[in-house]
């Protein structure tokens, strides 16, 4: 039976929520439209799918099992040890997380990165690099065959990638609804890369996951891919875990800050008078409020409950789930009020239209005029503006947690991994390689991330359209 | 004018009491002088004693608003929320947690700040325009895409990223300025380069998006066309009318932060070691120094609020049809 940390439940509930929206969107034939707007979009699709793939191994990271199942079906020394729950990712990744080292190795090495004092079997002391414990350990004669058994592991490791991908790929052929000139034409379509939604560009991007999925699994077989951190922990695997708090950050905050900005903006645009008053009031002070100081107020103030109900988080990975939950929940309550001065600027163009005020000299009453009139029309600013946000929310978590009023230091996350790798710049010699996986990692999300929100906004803001 | 700005003024001020009141709450209502008192004492092995000592040493040990014990005035002035909250509106600041003065402290590690935040947006906004321009210029060629496409990629690279790596590579390997540190006077200057230069190549990104996107809109415009017509060349109705015309939107973007350049950037600052106002906020921050978070939200507000009123005053000055009343 699977654990559930609030933020796990959130998330998928969220995703959940997500998934039935997009799926109405698509049968309506007036948001259809934009939607064929982003497919046609090829640098949107393709980062579609690498967002969906990111997406993906959140939700692995977000499903959690007790240890003790895991242990059985695993046989895992580390989580019987740990004892709190462990995600199906951490069990993908089983490897990574027990083959700990002593302290920082470069990315693919068989020794250390720092010399020590060793004893020799023959009692001389030497000033070297140690062997690795995990890195390479299955090697006799590193010298002679380092080169060769990386190259044995890659290899293995792209071909299986590529016969993952030619799988998918003839599954998704198996799939195809044969057009009117049969199911080989339209292949043969897609194929030339002559189809609506770019299905030749896609399929290359998923081979291209395909195949470093499968060089890192490969050379992960033997050796710490991307070196280790500080403690001997595989930056591979921190990199990973970092995936889940990035995208939680960008998604969950939304789920904080659509509500709020929703129904207030609405209820201001809609009713006018005293009511407008009173919430324009109330957002213009909330955003005279330097965004940075707020937060920081306020997660000061999270920090000071805490320590004040310290039974309540016993152990660390509640502790930790509850942090970033309130971060999530703060980042949100500082910034629904661009959304929600859009949204009552909309409200009140929208509450003057023909069909609204026909609407109302029938005698609607005004929660249905709200929910069936109003409501439906204000879905392109939101998806523009959860779009928009995605992104910026990302890069924000990692300047948060380097000013500490970020994510728990014990969480994995990318704002973290760069907070202690700036530290590890100055040492020599130099120790590089967490801070260009916290990068490639967030690089690879933040930059779909805006292609693909471009991509909505040309399509569905109606002021972008000629 | 004169009217609109003494009106203007009145409204900031229930902003300004909703601003004191929420911070207020936030820091003595949601979390109590005595949630102060243990976060720097420490949880677990504290007397009673020694937190009413803390608390009264930094004067925080009075009702929150309404004081039974005091007669007359003294009821409302003897509380937690006369003392420290509405003397924020006079800029009496009072001490930090720490004991340092906080006023002088703003005071002093203000210019700092200014000698950072003002070189930064100046030379922000002289490449940018620039490289916007440059992007309408060569717009509907490949130029502009590739260029438009690595605005994208600038943007996606976290601040920190340009902070870590500019320092690695123009100070520790180049070891053209030093990493990090400040002096006074003129001797700043060397200082200063690196994190202007880093500041104003992390905002390209953003920065030259956004001003194609206005200079865009005006492109568009009749009045382009008709100056076309005329025969001007590119240049000239690029620089001269199109700038021209998009200096109002520039302007409500550029005026609003003036004011907020004195309370510096927390991350440069941080990285780079100046003694500024942002420094110093990240120091409150990391040791938890309620009053001088509070100060700062406080000042950081009544900044943006003068900005908002500038922006409206510049749109006169820049734009003959604007009026204000």
């Amino acid at each position: 039976m699977p654990v559930l940390l609030p933020t796990d439940s959130l998330f998928i509930l969220m995703l959940f929520g997500l998934g039935i929206l997009l799926w109405r969107s698509l049968r309506q034939e007036h948001l259809r439209r934009p939607w064929r707007r982003v497919a046609r979009n090829r640098a949107a699709m393709v980062s579609a799918v690498i967002l969906l793939t990111y997406l993906f191994i959140a939700l692995l990271d977000s499903i959690r099992i007790p240890a003790s199942a895991a242990a059985n079906g695993g046989a895992s020394e580390a989580a019987a040890f740990i004892g709190e729950p462990v995600t199906l990712l951490d069990l993908a990744l089983e490897r990574l997380r027990g083959g700990q080292e002593k302290t920082y190795s470069a990315p693919l090495a068989v020794y250390a990165h720092a010399r020590e004092m060793t004893r020799l079997p023959d009692g001389r002391e030497i000033w070297a690099n140690p062997r690795l414990r995990f890195g390479g350990g299955q090697l006799a004669h590193p010298e002679a065959e380092h080169g060769r058994d990386l190259f044995r592991l890659a290899s293995h490791g792209l071909l299986a990638g590529l016969g993952v991908w030619l799988a998918c790929l003839g599954l998704a052929a198996l799939a195809v609804r044969p057009g009117r000139a049969g199911r080989l034409a339209s292949l043969l379509a897609a194929w030339r890369g002559d189809t609506l939604p770019p299905w030749r560009a896609m399929a290359l991007t998923v081979l291209m996951i395909c195949l470093t999925v499968g060089l890192m699994g490969g050379l992960s077989q033997g050796y710490h891919v991307l070196g280790t951190g500080k403690v001997g922990e595989d930056v591979l695997y921190q990199g990973l875990k970092s995936i889940r708090t990035g995208v939680l950050i960008g998604t969950l905050t939304t789920v904080a800050t659509l509500p709020l900005a929703l129904v207030l903006g609405i209820l201001a645009g809609y009713f006018r008078g005293w009511v407008d008053d009173l919430i324009q009031y109330l957002y213009t002070t909330l955003n005279s409020i330097p965004g940075v100081l707020l937060i920081a107020a306020s997660m000061l103030v999270m920090q000071s409950y805490m320590a004040r109900h310290e039974a309540e988080f016993a152990s660390l990975a509640t502790r930790a789930d509850f942090r970033l939950l309130a971060l999530c929940l703060i980042l949100g309550l500082t910034s629904w009020t661009g959304l929600c001065r859009l949204l009552r600027a909309e409200t009140l163009k929208l509450r003057e239209m023909e069909y609204v005020q026909a609407a109302r000299a029938l005698g609607v009453g005004h929660g249905m005029i709200l929910w069936r009139h109003i409501l439906p029309n204000l879905f392109h600013l939101v998806l523009i503006s959860v779009a928009l946000d995605f992104s910026s929310l990302v890069l924000a978590e990692a300047v948060l947690s380097y000013v500490n009023i970020g994510v728990d230091p014990a969480t994995e996350s990318w704002g973290n991994m760069i907070n202690s790798a700036r530290l590890e710049m100055a040492r020599e010699p130099i120790v590089w390689w967490s801070l260009a996986t916290a990068f490639v990692f967030m690089f690879a999300l933040v930059l779909p991330a805006n292609l693909f929100a471009d991509a909505v906004r040309d399509a569905f803001d109606p002021r972008r359209i000629e | 004018m004169i009217d609109y700005l003494i009106r203007r003024l009145l409204y900031a001020l229930p902003l300004l009491l909703g601003i004191n009141l929420l911070t207020f709450l936030l820091f003595f209502v949601v979390n109590t002088p005595d949630d102060m008192a243990r976060m720097h004492l420490g949880q677990k092995h504290v007397t009673a004693e020694a937190v009413a000592k803390w608390k009264h040493e930094r004067g925080y040990d009075q009702p929150l608003f309404w004081n039974e014990g005091g007669g007359g005035a003294e009821r409302i002035t003897r509380t937690i929320f006369y003392q420290k909250s509405l003397g924020l509106f006079l800029f009496r600041f009072g001490r930090s947690d720490a004991g340092s003065d906080i006023g002088a402290d703003i005071a002093q590690r203000m210019w700092p700040s200014l000698a950072i935040a003002v070189p930064s947006l100046l030379a922000g906004l002289a490449v940018d325009i620039s490289l916007a321009l440059l992007l309408v210029f060569f717009r509907l060629t490949y130029l502009e895409f590739w260029g438009g496409t690595l605005c994208v990629a600038l943007m996606s690279i976290s601040t920190l990223f340009y902070i870590i790596g500019g320092q690695f590579l123009i100070g520790k390997l180049l070891r053209l300025t030093p990493i990090s540190g400040y002096d006074d006077g003129w001797n700043a200057i060397r200082f200063v380069i690196l994190p202007v230069a880093i500041g104003v190549i992390a905002g390209i990104g953003s920065g030259v998006r956004w001003y194609r996107t206005l200079f865009l809109e005006e492109v568009e415009k009749d009045y382009v066309r008709t100056a076309r017509a005329k025969g001007l060349s590119e240049t000239r109705v690029l620089f001269t009318h199109i700038l021209k015309n998009a200096m109002i939107p520039i302007l409500t973007g550029v005026v609003v932060v003036l004011p907020l350049l004195f309370t510096g950037s927390l991350i440069t600052e941080s990285f780079f070691a100046i003694p500024g106002l942002g420094s110093y906020t990240i120091d409150a921050i990391n040791q938890q120094d309620f009053a001088i978070v509070r100060s700062m939200v406080f000042l950081g507000s009544v900044l943006y609020i003068i900005g908002l009123l500038l922006t409206d005053i510049s749109y006169t000055l820049v734009d003959p049809r604007v009026r204000l009343s």
